[in-house]
């Protein structure tokens, strides 16, 4: 009941798909599609917590529904199943879904290309819910590559810009990868098509062998299109090339629904994990992290910055699935509930504050044009409302108490902390340098966020955009605001957001972390409460208390009196805005002690003597080791390979005819040996 | 339940009374070794009356996050400090935060700082939030890397539990808590601000930077960071008193006598700590700002190596 009503709901976002086209030209058809699209995914929202509240209390299999359509594959039909996995990420995506499309009611009315935008918005919405309710193999391969296209669609919206084009080009390229790598993997799984129905392969147990190659093929599939690295390239150049609210559910949500299938292959469809799928992702994830982060420091443009920031989140959340399954491989339950419990609850997170940071950066580029952060500043004083929203999101990014951010890389923090319990040698090498990871990786995040903020938003304007800047329209801050407090809420009653999780966690590991609600005082507790236990709640009502009584008693009995002055500038009465610290020199101290190591970053200074003329100039370079040394080598064997291929262009026809005619006897020939 | 909110209460009073005094005795002693006699260990109250009362000079174009960050600082920090178990373990709040959480807390502080570094638009406050956003970068994971060492010691990251622990388990000298000892004590070095990593009685615009950044602020609001910053002092202090040196804080039953030894001991560690402190900042010289990244790496290190050789065996 619950499952044909959720699917009868995205149905009106695919018939909107035709029906936009001719209209998409009409003033009224975008903030229309826009209204329809946000109350479809706050229907869906609704169905999906309490099909989720419904998973808890009707145990696992109590909770999920099923349902064939007669289309697809005749013989098995198109299937769909609602359980406490699908209804969590259906939840995900539908929250960032609302927000954005909220946003877009007034952010699209800026939209130069409106054709281009709308008809695959609601297209790449509903193949986004697919995704996750999919039951069958080919259910969700299709699903998954309409969620491709339509995005590809959308970040080529602005064509005539030839950045935009190439990201187009990179992420189709990086696209069919990832599809390619899943169909591999399903085919592997189903032992090639026999058996597509997920409930069928939910029963099969893959052997050893098979199951290492689809552990491999599913990482690197739902890696690249969540942006693992080094198969994150796609991402920092797509995200920010589509219109902002595009750029939060590709960024908030749809590197989310990549993870869901991870997940459901890893922990559902490939049988009893092995240590060693553990320790390869959280490898992969320490590096992610780390490297995401680094990467988003060097940007000077403020969507680039978001989405490679994006990369380094995928690498917490891979920290925790690779901790859950090395955990679940040892017979190590509670670990495992716990490692899983953090990813999934930073899957929450990560779409809630980055959407919430990609719709800010959208009012900051409807306000003043510019992405460029070296154009920017100043912007509190124009826009008060967005710069709150985006000071919220950036310290909830940048896991600060008592805000979401925070509880997530606790819960991952305290996962590592129970890890040396685990036999094998490698993990107890491995976990330590990936904690040191983590931990480096949220210190880095706050440096990337102070710089982010405080670029952006304070100091002087360093543009007259930036000066003139103001409010957006009504509906893009009551989006934000929304965003804002879901952050602030999952940050303070985090126990309400793990209970949820339970009955989801404990159908994929078997294990569920101690009960929330029952603890005193709303308190987070990982595994027993001697060991470790947080209260956002406490702290937040703690540091209110303080400041307002602080605040109070100053004002009252010490002095209240305040004089405006011209700013200290050591003498010097400064008056180009150029003299403030810009969002280079900002993290030059950064980019010298780890980007010189990582990126070879180098500084050419060059300094006229006193009396020289000419200006003085510093030029810097980076390197990105992953395009030098992983895709610009493919992409010459590629180019070699077609020169070789084209000089088979200049043969006669009875040498074409003698090549045809030696490639059949050569497939005959393979054929007999392989009978 | 009035009696724990009391003695909770009491310690969070407590550190606020006898942050400025730490840093009193801090400068006493310097002064000293100087050859001076020194302003005395009153000092740093009457100072902040003094800018408790002065007017606040705000820039002309301060935004409203300029005016609410010394209360974020200050509030948060004072938090932090007040959850540190100080003269007890198990007080009524102790377990709503762990040491992670503390060290997130002033994570937090440090944000809105270097935010309100970057507000006002001189080069001052840049060059001041930019040099202590790379410091922060590398001192956190050091002492996340620590915590760990502790906590996998104690089986908890709870700092009451890991100072019962050691208080009632014979832990023993292990090299693991011997090299934590050490990365911590550098890592409190850097966090405050203290020589070699950052002078705090300059205001030399090539050396400062928790100075640089809070160059804008004066009156009730420069009192506030002031006082913020001792009780960092004062909590990191604490934190190394309570995980290595328990001895004497009151655990168990609160009867009065315990009591009265738990705040005698702590007072005397925290008198300990200042003069040490002081006699280390007379002999040291301080470092450039990329050394900073040397020595902060040699206290990763340690942290990190610690942290392996307990994942590898919890004898070491």
């Amino acid at each position: 009941m619950v499952l044909s009503t959720v699917l009868l709901l995205i149905l009106p976002l695919l018939l909107a798909v035709p029906l936009v086209v001719p209209l998409a030209g009409r003033r009224w058809a975008g903030p229309a599609l826009y209204g329809l699209s946000f109350l479809v995914c706050v229907s869906l929202l609704v169905l999906a917590v309490a099909a989720l509240i419904a998973a808890g209390q009707g145990g696992v299999q109590g909770g999920a529904h099923l349902i064939t359509l007669p289309i697809g594959i005749p013989w098995i039909g198109a299937n769909f199943r609602l359980d406490g996995l699908s209804a969590f990420f259906l939840i995900v995506v539908n929250l960032g879904g609302a927000g954005a499309s909220l946003f877009a009611i007034d952010y699209g009315r800026h939209e130069q290309a409106p054709h281009r935008v709308l008809p695959f918005y609601p297209l790449f919405l509903a193949a986004m819910n697919l995704v996750v309710l999919a039951n069958d193999a080919f259910v969700f391969v299709f699903s998954w590559e309409l969620m491709s296209v339509a995005s590809w669609f959308l970040v080529v919206a602005h064509h005539r810009d030839p950045d935009n084009r190439r990201a187009g080009l990179v992420y189709l390229v990086m696209a069919v990868l990832s599809t390619q790598l899943l169909i591999i993997a399903y085919a592997l799984l189903s032992d090639f098509g026999a058996h597509l129905d997920f409930e069928t392969l939910r029963l099969l147990k893959p052997s050893p062998l098979v199951a290492r190659m689809v552990v491999v093929a599913a990482v690197l599939g739902a890696g690249a299109k969540a942006g693992l690295v080094p198969l994150h390239v796609w991402l920092p150049l797509a995200h920010p090339a589509a219109p902002s609210h595009v750029s939060a559910l590709m960024s908030g949500v749809m590197t989310k629904v990549a993870i869901y299938g991870l997940v459901r292959i890893l922990f559902e469809l490939n049988g009893p994990p092995e240590w060693q799928w553990g320790a390869g992702i959280l490898a992969l994830g320490g590096v992610t992290a780390v490297m995401g982060v680094l990467y988003a420091l060097m940007q000077h443009d403020l969507k680039c910055l978001l989405a490679y920031h994006t990369v380094e989140n995928i690498g917490i959340i891979a920290i925790g699935i690779g901790l859950a399954l090395a955990f679940m491989a040892n017979g190590l339950g509670l670990g495992a509930a716990l490692a899983l419990t953090a990813a999934l609850f930073h899957v929450l997170n990560h779409s809630l504050f980055k959407s919430l940071l990609f719709l800010g950066a959208g009012a900051v580029q409807t306000a003043t044009g510019e992405r460029d952060l070296e154009k920017l500043g100043g912007l509190i004083r124009g826009m008060p409302l967005t710069a709150f929203c985006f000071l919220i999101g950036s310290a909830a990014i940048s896991a600060l108490p008592p805000l979401n951010g925070f509880v997530s890389e606790w819960l991952v923090l305290q996962a590592i902390l129970i890890s040396p319990e685990m036999p094998q040698w490698s993990l107890k090498f491995l976990v330590p340098l990936v904690g040191a990871g983590l931990a480096l990786s949220a210190a880095l995040a706050a440096a990337c966020f102070v710089k982010a903020f405080g670029i952006a938003f304070l100091g002087r304007p360093r543009s007259k955009a930036a000066e003139l800047a103001v409010e957006g329209g009504r509906f893009a801050l009551v989006a934000m605001f929304a965003l804002v407090g879901a952050c602030v809420l999952a940050g303070v009653l985090p126990g309400f957001v793990v209970d949820a999780l339970a009955p989801v966690v404990d159908g994929l590991v078997g294990a569920r972390l101690p009960d929330q609600a029952s603890q005193p005082w709303l308190t987070l507790v990982a595994t027993t409460p001697e060991r470790s236990s947080y209260n956002g709640l406490i702290l937040i009502l703690f540091i209110g208390l303080s400041s307002s009584f602080t605040a109070f008693g100053i004002h009252r009995l010490a002095s209240r009196r305040t004089r405006a002055a011209p700013a200290w500038g050591c003498g010097y009465p400064y008056s180009s805005p150029v003299t403030q610290y810009s969002a280079g020199s900002l993290v030059q101290p950064i980019r010298r002690v780890f980007a010189s190591v990582v990126f070879g970053a180098t500084e050419i200074v060059d300094m006229p003597r006193p009396g020289e003329l000419r200006p003085a100039r510093i030029e810097l370079s980076l390197n990105d080791p992953v395009w030098t040394m992983i895709y610009w080598p493919v992409v010459a064997v590629v180019h070699g390979a077609a020169g070789f291929v084209n000089r088979l262009r200049d043969l006669s026809i009875r040498q074409y005819l003698s090549l045809v005619y030696a490639v059949l006897i050569l497939l005959l020939v393979v054929l007999a040996l392989w009978q | 339940m009035i009696e724990n909110l009391i003695l909770q209460g009491f310690q969070v009073l407590l550190v606020l009374v006898v942050a400025p005094a730490l840093v009193g005795i801090v400068r006493l002693v310097k002064a000293r070794m100087l050859g001076r006699r020194g302003p005395g260990l009153f000092q740093p109250y009457r100072d902040l009356n003094r800018l408790l009362h002065k007017e606040v000079v705000i820039a002309h174009n301060a935004s409203w996050l300029f005016h609410v960050v010394p209360y974020i600082v200050f509030s948060s920090i004072w938090v932090a400090a007040a959850l540190v178990p100080t003269y007890a373990v198990g007080l009524i709040f102790s377990w709503s935060a762990d040491i992670i959480v503390i060290i997130g807390l002033l994570g937090t502080a440090r944000f809105f700082l270097a935010l309100a570094g970057l507000d006002i638009g001189t080069a001052f406050g840049g060059i001041g939030t930019s040099r202590e956003m790379m410091i922060a970068s590398l001192a956190e994971p050091a002492m996340l890397m620590i915590v760990f060492t502790l906590s996998l010691l104690a089986q908890s990251t709870q700092l009451s539990s890991i100072a019962h622990h050691i208080m009632t388990v014979d832990v023993g000298l292990r090299v693991s808590s011997g090299l934590a000892f050490l990365g911590l004590i550098m890592v409190a070095i850097a966090e405050n601000g203290r020589i070699p990593v950052d002078n705090p009685d300059t205001h030399l615009e090539l050396t400062m930077v928790h100075e640089a950044m809070i160059l804008e602020y004066s009156g009730r609001h420069l009192a506030l960071i002031e006082l913020a910053s001792a009780l960092k002092l004062t909590l990191y202090l604490s934190m190394l008193a309570c995980l290595f040196m328990p001895w004497g804080m009151a655990d168990g039953q609160m009867t009065p006598l315990p009591l009265a030894i738990g705040v005698g001991t702590y007072l005397l560690k925290l008198g300990f700590g200042g003069v040490a402190l002081g006699l280390f900042e007379v002999t040291i010289a301080k470092m450039r700002v990329f050394r900073v990244s040397d020595y902060l790496n040699f206290a990763l290190m340690l942290g990190l190596l610690a942290a392996l050789l307990l994942f590898v065996s919890r004898s070491f």
